[in-house]
């Protein structure tokens, strides 16, 4: 791929970069709660769920202006994302069967409306289907300014109710024993997570759009342990991903812009699942490893400290035949050796005999010492 | 003090489905005492928690907190959940859970506080756990979660506490400072209800119990109401874990043996 941007961004990519910026910020920060409430899905739901209210909209007005298409495709998320509440809460049909139900039966709904589009005269230049996998190209200053009103909107409502959204996806029940209206505020996160998905819908699409929502979530939720820090993050990593997916497709003829955003996503997502500090897994790796050779050397430590104990002189030298045989993996005795010589805890006494020196006297001391002064018991920690 | 009754249950029915929970269930809980809710798994122990709560609504009976609704009361009720109902690895610090227990006061748009963070620090030393107030929750042992929890109930400052299983999961040190703090509660006036499995503890944590399976078997104080034949009725002939030094008042040698023998 030959890309290269000029310094200048011109005014289409300028727009187009604007647009990906504010869904990506919005998609991040909605989707923390998404993702936290372990309703990652409910997105994916309302994101397919809207196809049929945007060719409904079309359909009603024969116009395609952003404010009617989003307005329809609002209002279908919307009632998409409530018929899944309502059918998990008055039917035996478990959560995920219904989500699954929602999503298929209204985006198909969408794909039949869509089809009859496509054979009237005007439905070929609707580019409609752009809404399908997005196409940020073809976006106006005006869906824009759209977007940015309803995002800063979204934004501003999620931060007045800031510590009523924690409370909702941390203890819901708790909240409402202390008499906040959590359903109230069901509906509005619902409602939120709807604006968020409309603002994503012409440039991701609406097949692809909930991993706008997840994938910078999830991705800020391996770097921090704080619900502030973490919605900044996922909003940061949503912007980035939306505006480096949408400046690479539309530099790249017949790239669709939703999946080069979503793979830009799914990097940083890989990114984080990897080199967190914390949880990542590299990190994790290393502490495991880490863990398992000090239980090793504590091990083989625990086994002198009993021979020194037996032995009139504690610092006296033991074989490690003699370790060997107290152990169930005696093959751990020779590195547990060396590691334990590193702390400064054992020296070599030559012929593969080995002594505690004062100081791993002291700290086998301390760290056994707890066990009722049996080093056995130790073993079973 | 003694005669004020804190919460009165008349009458409550509460149905899932069309499988009732709670049967036409009475209680008058005196105010200033300490009451163990006992029952087998099943029955109506937590409903009945939430009902008084107006989290579950019943299908018929009233229930009147200090004499009034609910909803007017709510400032003097305090909650402890069982400790599962919330996902642990969620991103917060345990401060920030205990003032959660003051959202309700601050109103729309305030965000805590330093009067706040006062509070939420004060109760985390009534429980033991004033160090940990910085830590993150994933962090903690599920008996410094349940601490946690009991904290978040002590900053709403109430006058009822409602709590569902607090010895669920702890060892027996801090079920011993759990229930210290409980009886503290009380003889500060406090009136304390708490689900409880373990019948042998029963008399000598609790001076009232409720008796409960669906139907409410038998309330009052411990020493008239803890009997075995009530306990047969709750439990259905077979009652688990009984001896028969349970049923009797407790003995101070039985109770230092525990407390020795549990270190």
């Amino acid at each position: 791929m030959n890309l290269s941007f000029p310094i200048e961004l011109d005014f289409t990519l300028r727009t187009v970069a604007l647009g990906a910026a504010i869904l990506g910020i919005v998609s991040g920060t909605l989707g923390t709660y998404a993702v936290l409430r372990g309703h990652s899905l409910l997105g994916d739901a309302i994101s397919h769920a809207a196809l049929p209210g945007i060719a409904i909209a079309f359909l009603l007005t024969g116009i395609r202006s952003p404010f009617v298409l989003v307005l329809g495709a609002s209002v279908a998320g919307w009632v998409g994302a409530l018929l899944v509440l309502a059918v998990t809460k008055r039917t035996r049909v478990p959560y995920d069967a219904s989500l699954g139900l929602v999503l298929s039966v209204f985006f198909g709904f969408g794909m039949v409306l869509l089809t009859f589009i496509q054979r009237m005269p005007s439905g070929n230049q609707a580019g409609l289907n752009n809404f399908l996998f997005g196409q940020a190209a073809a976006l106006l200053p005006r869906d824009v300014i759209v977007m940015s009103a309803l995002g800063v909107l979204a934004l501003i409502t999620t931060l007045v109710l800031w510590k009523e959204l924690k409370l909702l996806a941390f203890d819901r029940e708790f909240g409402s024993a202390i008499g906040l209206p959590m359903r109230a505020i069901d509906v509005v996160l619902t409602t939120l997570l709807v604006v968020a998905i409309v603002i994503g819908l012409q440039t991701v699409g609406v097949i692809l759009m909930s991993a706008i929502l997840i994938a910078p979530a999830a991705a800020a939720r391996q770097w921090s342990d704080r619900l502030g820090t973490i919605v900044v993050l996922a909003a940061l990593f949503g912007a980035t991903a939306g505006v480096t997916g949408a400046l690479i497709s539309a530099a790249t003829p017949l790239l669709p812009t939703g999946p080069t955003i979503v793979l830009c996503a799914g990097a940083i997502m890989l990114i984080s699942l990897f080199f967190a500090p914390q949880r990542g897994l590299v990190a994790q790796g290393v502490k495991n490893r880490r863990n398992r050779k000090n239980l090793r050397e504590l091990g083989v430590l625990e086994d002198l400290y009993t021979l020194a104990r037996q032995h009139k002189n504690p610092l006296h030298p033991h074989q490690a035949v003699v370790l060997r045989t107290m152990t169930s993996g005696p093959e751990s005795v020779a590195p547990g050796l060396v590691g334990l010589e590193k702390r400064g805890w054992v020296r070599s006494a030559g012929r593969d005999s080995w002594a505690l020196t004062p100081e791993g006297y002291v700290a086998a001391d301390l760290e056994f010492a707890k066990w009722n002064m049996d080093p056995a018991a130790g073993a079973e920690r | 003090m003694a005669d004020r009754t804190a919460i009165e249950v008349r009458d409550l029915t509460v149905a899932y489905r069309d499988k009732p929970v709670l049967w036409d269930v009475d209680l008058d809980l005196p105010a200033g005492v300490l009451m163990a809710i006992v029952g087998p798994n099943g029955a109506g122990k937590t409903t009945l928690i939430k009902s008084i709560l107006g989290l579950v609504t019943p299908a018929a009976g009233q229930i009147l907190v200090n004499g009034a609704a609910y909803d007017v009361q709510r400032r003097s009720v305090a909650y402890v959940p069982q400790r599962g109902s919330v996902d642990w690895d969620f991103p917060t610090s345990v401060l920030d859970v205990v003032m959660m227990g003051l959202y309700g006061r601050l109103g729309w748009l305030r965000r805590p506080g330093k009067a706040e963070r006062e509070t939420a620090r004060h109760a985390l030393s009534k429980v033991g756990m004033a160090d940990f107030a910085d830590r993150q929750i994933s962090q903690l042992s599920g008996g410094q979660q349940q601490r946690v929890f009991l904290a978040r109930a002590l900053a709403q400052n109430a006058s009822i506490y409602l709590m569902d299983e607090p010895f669920q999961g702890v060892d027996a040190t801090t079920e011993r400072a759990i229930v210290q703090l409980l009886q503290e509660l009380r003889s500060q006036g406090s009136t304390v209800a708490v689900v409880h499995h373990d019948l042998q503890t029963v008399p000598e944590y609790f001076d009232w119990v409720l008796l409960l399976n669906v139907r409410r078997v038998a309330a009052g104080p411990v020493h008239e109401v803890f009997t075995e034949e009530n306990l047969r009725a709750t439990y259905g002939g077979r009652v688990p874990y009984l001896r028969e030094a349970a049923l009797e008042p407790p003995a101070a040698p039985f109770r230092l043996e525990r407390a020795a023998g549990s270190e």
